[in-house]
């Protein structure tokens, strides 16, 4: 315990080594995890996290790296969590989002840490929570994290930000496919990156279809007209922008900048920022709660008697309810 | 071994010749590390801050443009200067036979020239650490079950 107090008032005073150490720790998840967490608690809450999610190759990390330029232009500090996915078959990952972050990498108020997407989704999730926490109570006044857009743990951790921009560029090959209702969902600012490329008008009129009309609209899709339905905005009194962007020129970056300050002011307004709060802090101690008596259920129970019940399932000899029962008996 | 083991592989010189790193990154992802590529063109400053803040365990340099005797100790130096002594440093690329001892003296653990095995590598990556091939391949923990 005073290991970690040393590690974490050092990495407070700025020591980066510090930093990347204790974020290991976090990473590692377990007991050490765990204290790190609750020294670290007090100091979090200060932070802007923004999110930034979309298909592999649209020009997420370069953007990153454009608009952390921007904001170290304004002497804000930056912290940034890149993840990319782990092989599901050897647990390996290949982490290249520093390549287009060479810009910022070398400089003392930026921090780049690249995260690998490990075994369990869920623990991926709550380690990038931890780590986005750790960056905030060690000082960083903007937070981003890059995640690829494709499946529940992005917008998992998609959420965990204040203000969450999606990504799309043209050229990425079936434009319908790319764009996913359920990640628009999550969007608060919606980015066409690659405004430069042909194609780009089309995806920024695909996403305007998608996202003003309640009805279905139709567009050009391969050379034929298609229907496709419109996303119905949940939040009330935000209107989703849509911006254009260069970010190899950073054209249309300090527009994104505008809409992300429009977006926190909102959120502050509107008290939506204090209703997501909520909801996210009461989302992780149900989280972890639940592990935490999963875990208390399998210690107890033991695995002979887990395994037991899960062959008499396979019989058809209980129901799941039934097991539940005998699980928390 | 709970914790995955995390390699970054860099580049340092100002040519192009990428193939070689982009292969050994691709080998040791696939082996089962954690691998942190960088890209062309890194300083030595900027291949031990990439280091430092990656909290990684090994480095790898790829090197082939000549400039290896002045290149691979400056990066073991800048590693030293952030307290970085307990990493890994290894490096491949086009290096003649007669300067490996000088860059062994360096703090250069192991130099691998064209033609060598990937398995040859991880190999020596496993037997610098303890540990077996197979036990790189740990896919994280399933819902507890
Ligand atoms: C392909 C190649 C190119 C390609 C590079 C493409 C690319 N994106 O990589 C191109 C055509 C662009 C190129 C250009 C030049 N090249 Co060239 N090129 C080669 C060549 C023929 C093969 C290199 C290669 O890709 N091998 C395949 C990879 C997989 O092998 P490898 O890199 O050796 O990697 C293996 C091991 O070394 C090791 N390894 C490598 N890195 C690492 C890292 C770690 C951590 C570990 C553990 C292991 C490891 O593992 C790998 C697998 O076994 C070599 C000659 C040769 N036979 O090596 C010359 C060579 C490297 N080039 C050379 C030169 C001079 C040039 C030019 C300057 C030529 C010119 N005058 O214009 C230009 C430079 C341009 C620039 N801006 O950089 C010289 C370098 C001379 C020197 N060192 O003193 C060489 C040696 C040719 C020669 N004999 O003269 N080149
Ligand atoms: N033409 C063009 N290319 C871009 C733009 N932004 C990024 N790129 C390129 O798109 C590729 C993918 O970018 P990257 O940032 O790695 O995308 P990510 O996978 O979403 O993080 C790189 O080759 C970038 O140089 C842009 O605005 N215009
Ligand atoms: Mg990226």
């Amino acid at each position: 315990m005073p290991d970690l107090q040393a590690l974490f008032e050092s990495a407070r005073e700025g020591d980066r080594r510090s930093l990347a150490r204790l974020l290991s720790q976090l990473e590692e998840g377990g007991e050490t995890a765990a204290q790190l967490s609750a020294l670290l608690f007090p100091y979090t809450g200060n932070a802007h996290v923004i999110g930034i999610t979309g298909p592999p190759g649209s020009g997420k990390s370069t953007l990153l790296n454009a608009l952390t330029r921007a904001y170290r232009e304004r002497g804000e500090t930056v912290g940034i969590i890149a993840v990319d996915p782990s092989s599901p078959f050897t647990g390996g990952a290949l982490l290249g989002d520093r390549i287009r972050m060479q810009d910022v990498a070398g400089d003392p108020g930026v921090f780049i840490r690249s995260m690998a997407t490990r075994g369990s989704l869920g623990g991926l999730a709550r380690a990038a929570r931890e780590i986005i926490r750790a960056l905030d109570a060690v000082g960083f006044q903007r937070i981003m994290v890059e995640t690829v857009g494709a499946g529940q743990v992005e917008v998992d951790i998609a959420q965990a930000a204040d203000t969450v921009i999606v990504i799309q560029a043209p050229g990425l090959g079936d434009e319908i496919q790319a764009i996913k209702a359920g990640i628009l969902e999550i969007a608060d600012i919606l980015v066409v990156n690659k405004a430069d490329r042909e194609g780009a008008a089309a995806t920024l009129h695909i996403l305007q279809s998608m996202l003003s009309l309640s009805q279905p609209a139709v567009i050009r899709h391969h050379g034929q007209a298609m229907t496709i339905q419109g996303v119905k905005s949940s939040r009330e009194g935000w209107t989703p922008p849509i911006l254009q962007t260069v970010a190899l020129s950073g054209r249309g970056v300090s527009e994104l900048m505008e809409a992300i300050e429009r977006h926190r002011a909102y959120l502050e307004e509107s008290g939506e920022g204090e209703a997501r709060r909520r909801r996210r802090i009461a989302e992780e101690l149900a989280a972890l709660a639940r592990e935490r008596l999963w875990a208390r259920v399998v210690h107890q129970v033991g695995r002979a008697r887990l395994d037991g019940l899960v062959d008499q399932l396979l019989r058809r000899e209980i129901d799941l309810h039934t097991a539940v029962e005998r699980l928390l008996e | 071994m709970s914790r995955k083991i995390r390699v970054l592989i860099a580049k340092p010189g100002l040519d192009g010749h990428d193939r070689g790193a982009k292969v050994i990154a691709r080998a040791l992802r696939d082996a089962g590390f954690e691998v942190i590529y960088t890209g062309l063109r890194q300083t030595p400053e900027m291949i031990a801050e990439a280091a430092l803040q990656e909290d990684v365990d090994v480095v790898g340099l790829s090197i082939l443009s000549g400039a290896h005797m002045t290149l691979l100790p400056r990066v073991v130096e800048e590693l030293r200067k952030r307290r970085l002594d307990d990493v890994l440093v290894i490096a491949g690329g086009i290096i003649p036979e007669e300067d490996v001892p000088a860059l062994k003296a360096a703090g250069i653990w192991e130099v691998f020239g064209p033609g060598t095995s990937t398995e040859a590598i991880v190999r020596f990556i496993c037997d610098h650490f303890g540990i077996g091939p197979e036990d790189l391949k740990t896919v994280g923990e399933s819902i507890a079950l």
